[in-house]
């Protein structure tokens, strides 16, 4: 790595209170002006981690380390993250007609958090959200400010959402399936508004579960898997060479772009684990077609160059 | 904006109408029973019964008649009681309506306040002991009785404590008006308008508990959290925001209900001389132009408040006034 990481996250371990672990060793890091997509299958625990670094998930209990800034966010009192909630680290989420509160204002939300956290007064606030809502390409955006959530498009309360989490200029952007509820075309203006604040310096951590708009706007990509991070790297390594077995078919189920249309696209043949049934293994290794005795111990994570990390029996030494 | 209005006041005055034929002809339209004899009260001079007949058209058409006791009660406002020494109906119930209107508008001070207290308090503690305590007294205020509740109030009150420093403050049963002296105005209604206001408390308090558990679930209140708003501010801002609208409406029915005459009970056990006593009393001694008034007044109340609620819904919901803007 050669900046300092922005975010650090150690092991991450969170159960649900009667024991069935969710999330079992996350370990990934986001530095500024990277922007990490962060994949898996519904279920794996994307969204899980994402809560965590948002210190969203009050009931439950999550065990590791979550490095922010060079602050451990885990053992942090609650006044003290909810300073850097919305102010250094800010959410996108993926639906932005319910995330936002359905009686109130697109407007009066994000003067709300821009109040929350900056000493201005109602004017100055409502000033900057129309100066945000335009640089997200709002048209008319101090009619829109006025405007209630139900009154407009998908793209625009998506970009309205943006705003709001950009009002404070935070550090390190989530992006929760940021696209997954818009048609194609808004969908392509939201990726490269996402690459722009990227290339502003911003750490960008984007969870999706389409290997496309990880390819077309991050720079690194961690595997997620049951609850475990499989592989790590750049999207250029990682997406042209696949080293886990579980990337490999990933990527073998996206349907090729030219040449003939394959009959059946290759699947991967069982069904993830569940938090109660989990292997005490690889939680790849029910499913993987290279399985070997050895998978019953959990692989670590191993280095395999700069920034390229999987974990798998077959990379060991 | 104009035209929903008066398509709203069009409504209005065709429900107020509706009602009145309903109630009309319960009254007078009932077949084997004559008005006339009940107007005039039990042994009535042939000559009084003979009058009235003539005056309320009753020896001509149903519509006529109808027409002449509208008329009776809107325009010339001279309908009578004879039962009551010919007191003039109309002028009665104007008068008694601001003492509802007093004990109302208290009970509602105290049930909204103490329903949001306990319904919030309780959303936050839930499935702590004191939610469960709260929700067990909500259940009791709402299944005791107005009416012996009031009757217990009294005989602490006005004769077994009286006398005690806890409660030699307390006037005695009856009406102060607001004019004539506030304070006492708000001691002689402290206690009516508490009896009224404890089987409210419960059943609001129970109501905003489900709804604001139901709302802190929504998305809307995560993205408020990662807003990085607090505690106090997501609870009330956020979430009893999400969760008025069933409270509102709910709220609007009961306080036109009671305005309307609905304080029945407590106003006759606390001796207050409001509209529901007055349509007691109208009952009893089968008075039926006063019945006739009041239970057109309480019509026009609850009609009159169903259009100030749908107005507040949309004050409150921009999703429902929006129906050409939406989408």
């Amino acid at each position: 790595m050669r900046a300092e990481p922005l975010l650090q996250i150690q092991d991450l371990r969170l159960e649900l209170p009667d024991g069935r672990r969710l999330l079992d060793g996350v370990t990934l890091d986001v530095a500024a002006g990277q922007s990490l997509g962060v994949v898996g299958e519904s279920g794996s625990g994307k969204s899980l981690t994402a809560m965590s670094v948002m210190g969203l998930l009050p009931r439950l209990k999550a065990k590791g380390s979550i490095v922010f800034q060079k602050h451990e966010l885990l053992s942090m009192r609650e006044k003290e993250r909810r300073k850097l909630r919305g102010s250094q680290m800010a959410m996108i989420f993926q639906d932005p007609m319910t995330a936002f509160l359905p009686v109130r204002s697109i407007g009066a939300q994000i003067d709300e958090q821009i109040r929350l956290h900056q000493p201005l007064s109602r004017h100055e606030a409502r000033a900057l959200t129309v100066k945000l809502l335009e640089r997200m390409g709002v048209p008319d955006p101090e009619m829109a400010a006025r405007r209630y959530p139900h009154q407009l498009s998908g793209g625009l309360r998506q970009r309205a959402m943006i705003a709001m989490a950009l009002s404070c200029s935070p550090a390190l952007l989530i992006a929760d399936e940021p696209t997954t509820a818009l048609d194609v075309t808004v969908q392509a203006q939201i990726l490269v508004l996402l690459r722009t604040l990227r290339e502003e310096g911003a750490g960008v951590m984007l969870i999706t579960h389409d290997m496309g708009v990880v390819a077309q706007s991050c720079t690194h990509v961690a595997v997620l898997y049951a609850g475990v991070v499989v592989e790590r790297g750049t999207v250029v390594d990682v997406l042209q060479q696949p080293l886990h077995p579980y990337t490999q078919a990933l990527l073998a189920a996206i349907p090729p772009l030219d040449g003939p249309k394959p009959e059946r696209l290759p699947t991967i043949p069982g069904q993830p684990p569940v938090p109660e049934a989990r292997p005490s293994g690889c939680v790849f290794s029910p499913r993987c077609p290279k399985v070997r005795p050895d998978c019953a111990v959990r692989p670590d994570m191993i280095e395999m160059g700069e920034g390229r990390r999987v974990a798998c029996v077959l990379y060991g030494a | 904006m104009i035209g929903a209005f008066l398509s709203r006041a069009g409504q209005m005055l065709l429900v107020i109408f509706g009602i009145s034929v309903l109630v009309f002809s319960i009254f007078f339209a009932t077949p084997g029973a004559d008005p006339t004899a009940r107007i005039a009260g039990r042994g009535a001079s042939p000559q009084v019964v003979a009058r009235i007949r003539a005056e309320y058209g009753f020896d001509r058409a149903l519509p006529i008649q109808y027409v002449r006791m509208m008329e009776k009660l809107f325009v010339t406002r001279d309908l009578t009681s004879y039962v009551d020494h010919g007191e003039p109906v109309v002028p009665e119930v104007m008068g008694a309506a601001p003492v509802t209107l007093s004990l109302v508008l208290w009970a509602a001070f105290f049930w909204v306040g103490g329903s949001l207290l306990i319904g919030v308090a309780s959303a936050v503690l839930r499935d702590s002991w004191i939610d469960r305590i709260l929700m067990v007294l909500g259940v009791i205020g709402l299944s005791m009785p107005v009416f012996w509740l009031g009757e217990v109030v009294n005989l602490f009150t006005q004769s077994r404590w009286h006398d005690t420093w806890m409660f030699s403050w307390v006037p005695s049963l009856g009406y102060v008006p607001f004019s004539q002296n506030p304070w006492g105005w708000a001691k002689a209604l402290f206690l009516p308008s508490l009896t009224l206001a404890s089987s409210f408390i419960g059943l609001y308090a129970r109501v905003l508990r489900a709804e604001l558990l139901g709302a802190m679930g929504e998305d809307s209140i995560r993205t408020a959290r990662a807003k990085g708003a607090g505690p106090v501010r997501v609870w009330l801002w956020h979430g009893l925001r999400l969760s008025w609208l069933s409270y509102v409406s709910l709220f609007g029915l009961d306080f036109a209900q009671l305005l309307g005459g609905g304080a029945l009970l407590t106003e006759v056990v606390f001796a207050l001389p409001g509209v529901g006593r007055l349509t007691y009393q109208g009952l009893a001694t089968l008075d039926l132009p006063l019945i006739m008034a009041t239970v057109m007044y309480s019509a026009i109340f609850v009609v009159v408040a169903n259009a100030l609620i749908d107005g507040i819904y949309t004050l409150l919901d921009p999703r429902i006034a929006g129906g050409r803007n939406a989408r």
